[in-house]
């Protein structure tokens, strides 16, 4: 599952300069619809020229959280800044901010053309600036020969793309994108998540993207903020949160992982000792989790770094179970073995198809061990 | 699957409407048109030449004349009917449009659990005889009436106001009568609409009140489009509300027809005012299925 960690990054992280202000602000938003909270005491910085993604299950608040810092919803505790200053009692049609609408939003009597330039009459800008803008707008999102088109003659990629050149005609000095790409095939999504990010580094803007795709996040955000209920459980990094997630949720949120609940049994040095019942297996982990002795832990280790033998490991004691295997998923550049382990649960490890040939392939029903390093894995506390 | 059946099944389904249309709209138009070009006399039926059969039709082709309508032509009543049915028409569906459309708005805006409601109480004048309500604006627009113990009281005014049998009862009534069906085509333009629109172009920079004239209105067309028409057309014709409500100084096509008829038992000229009032109406009702077949096509 190497791919869900995106192309390699740009150098681009203000937010550990302790120097640097962030552009958004939002301090302990909360907002509640009735008794229902939708977004639960909410404090998070967003950069200048960041591209930063909400992440989470449907329902979870991340559209609302959007529509707070567009203007459609207010606070009902909590303050949200922009460039320093606060957004409370500010229009919408007031604060430098645009959305692309999950539903496009397009107006339905107007042309491409008058939609992408709607933004900037409404600036009064100069007819002829706003003619250039709107071929430049055209041209960028591939849609030049449809500009004399109604939305409704339009496919859902190019309504999609029609949406995008409209919010972004007026350079706002943050775009939200709600689900932007929802609506595309699988081919057409990832052609258009790169299209997206060519573009942020381009027009050097902030943007904000909404999700529920975790592969989405991972590929074009510099930063995702995971939430559930209306809360946000982790913000970092796409390969942090890959690979250093804060809990189970946020572990099992991204990618495939094996989790494995134990009792902490001694702490030295860096390094975690924990027992498990099911399955029974000694675990030892390089982490500085915040635990006690006593207390219950669980290990989480990603299949790609489980490795699979016929053979005994040396030392069986540890980071080390067995079973049989139960099932075997092929996905082209990576296996998936499914194990099911002699004393409970499944196990999964994936081994790259390096070779289109092995001289012991590991088939359904055989005898094999599963190991993983002390350094494979984490101790999550939560 | 028998293709024969269905064939035959479709030609049913398409053909019925045709019938119906040829039967109670064609036919009767074709003897109103025939006796249109006959001449009025004192007998029974009160117009000459009485066709008896399609070979009798080509024999007395020749005692028919266009005489009715070079009269709505010379004759200063038939015009003035004319022009004046038609201004009050238009003049009360600008009204009503007014009136209207703050109404329509506002039920399309309401929570959602409110509109069943106060569509019922749109529609619910429909549960009474459409004359008996006229007749009940008799009691309240008369000297004594409602309305002006109302002003009085109120010492809006010193004196009882007239409106019986004036122009002004005749637009109330029209006003009233017919305000329904401008409302509901209204309604269901403005209901159908995205709300998202509205906020995609706060977004953009819009006021609420720039938002409403640059989305919502233009939105809205087809529904003031359709709305107008089916006001307008039944109004221009309309002949219970002068009756009853207006005065003398009120001339209505709808009335001069009456008393051609009944009063002056000229069925022909009753007749080719008839058909003259339906071709002119012919215009404004193409304009209409045109609007009406392209929003069909724009809106998805
Ligand atoms: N205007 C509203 N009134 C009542 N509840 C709302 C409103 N808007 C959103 N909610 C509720 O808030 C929760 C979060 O919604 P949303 O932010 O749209 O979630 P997401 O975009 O993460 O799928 C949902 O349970 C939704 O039902
Ligand atoms: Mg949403």
């Amino acid at each position: 599952m190497a791919k869900t960690l995106g192309p390699v990054r740009r150098k681009f992280s203000p937010w550990n300069d302790p120097t640097a202000k962030p552009l958004i602000e939002f301090r302990n938003v909360v907002k509640r619809f009735g008794d229902f909270t939708a977004v639960d005491d909410v404090s998070l910085g967003i950069y200048e020229r960041e591209f930063f993604a909400l992440l989470g299950p449907s329902g979870c608040g991340k559209t609302t959280l959007m529509r707070m810092l567009a203007g459609f919803e207010h606070p009902s505790e909590g303050e949200i800044r922009l460039a320093g200053a606060s957004l409370a009692g500010k229009q919408p049609y007031e604060r430098p901010v645009n959305m692309m609408f999950q539903s496009y939003a397009l107006f339905p009597h107007m042309s491409v053309e008058k939609n992408i330039a709607f933004g900037l009459v409404m600036d009064k800008m100069p007819k002829g600036e706003i003619e250039t803008r709107v071929q430049e707008m055209l041209k960028l999102v591939k849609l030049e020969k449809f500009a004399k088109r109604k939305p409704h003659q339009l496919s859902g990629g190019q309504r999609q793309r029609v949406a995008l050149a409209r919010s972004l005609a007026k350079r706002p000095k943050v775009l939200l994108l709600d689900e932007p790409l929802g609506a595309l095939d699988k081919k057409l999504r990832e052609e258009t998540q790169f299209e997206l990010m060519d573009l942020q580094q381009e027009l050097g803007m902030t943007f904000l993207i909404v999700t529920h795709d975790q592969e989405e996040a991972m590929t074009v955000a510099d930063r995702i903020a995971v939430m559930d209920h209306g809360k946000l459980i982790q913000v970092a990094g796409p390969s942090e949160i890959y690979e250093q997630p804060n809990s189970r949720y946020v572990a099992d949120f991204i990618g495939d992982i094996n989790i494995v609940e134990g009792r902490v049994t001694a702490i030295d040095g860096g390094l975690i000792r924990m027992e498990a019942a099911a399955p029974r297996v000694s675990i030892v982990m390089e982490d500085d989790a915040a635990t006690s002795v006593g207390a219950t832990a669980w290990m989480a280790v990603r299949p790609e770094k489980v490795r699979i033998s016929h053979d005994a490991p040396i030392e069986t004691g540890v980071n080390a179970v067995h079973g049989e295997v139960w099932d075997i998923g092929y996905i082209g550049d990576t296996s998936v073995y499914h194990v099911k382990l002699d004393d409970g649960g499944t196990f999964r490890a994936a081994v790259a198809n390096v070779s289109r040939t092995v001289e012991r392939p590991i088939g359904w029903d055989d005898r094999v061990w599963l190991t993983w390093s002390k350094t494979a894995g984490v101790v999550l506390t939560a | 699957m028998s293709t024969e059946k269905s064939r035959s099944g479709r030609f049913l389904l398409v053909g019925i409407p045709y019938a119906w249309m040829l039967v109670f709209f064609l036919v009767p138009f074709l003897i109103v048109a025939k006796i249109s070009l006959s001449t009025s006399v004192m007998a029974l039926p009160p117009y000459a030449p009485v066709v008896e059969s399609l070979t009798d039709l080509w024999r007395k082709i020749g005692e028919f004349s266009f005489f009715n309508y070079l009269r709505l032509v010379q004759e200063s009543i038939y015009v003035e009917s004319y022009l004046s049915s038609l201004w009050i028409a238009f003049s009360s569906t600008v009204i009503m449009l007014f009136i209207a459309y703050p109404l329509a708005y506002g039920m399309a805006r309401a929570p959602k659990a409110w509109r069943p409601t106060l569509l019922m109480l749109v529609i619910l004048p429909f549960w009474t005889s459409f004359l008996i309500r006229v007749y009940a604006w008799i009691g309240i627009l008369a000297d004594e009436g409602l309305l002006n113990w109302l002003l009085v009281s109120l010492r809006v005014v010193d004196e009882p106001i007239t409106f019986l049998a004036t122009q002004r009862a005749v637009y109330i009534g029209i006003i009233y009568s017919y305000l329904p069906f401008m409302v509901l085509p209204l309604y269901s333009s403005l209901e159908k609409m995205d709300e998202t629109l509205l906020e995609a172009a706060q977004d953009l920079g819009c006021t609420s009140f720039q938002a409403f004239w640059r989305v919502t209105f233009p939105l809205s067309i087809p529904g003031v489009i359709a709305g107008s028409f089916l006001v307008f057309i039944p109004a221009v014709g309309e002949f219970v509300i002068p009756d009853l409500l207006g005065g003398s100084d009120t001339v209505m096509i709808g009335k001069t027809l009456w008393e051609e008829f009944f009063n002056n038992r000229d069925w022909p000229a009753a007749s080719a005012v008839a058909i003259t009032l339906l071709l002119l109406l012919v215009v404004p009702i193409v304009i209409f299925q045109n609007a009406q077949a392209k929003a069909q096509e724009a809106g998805r």
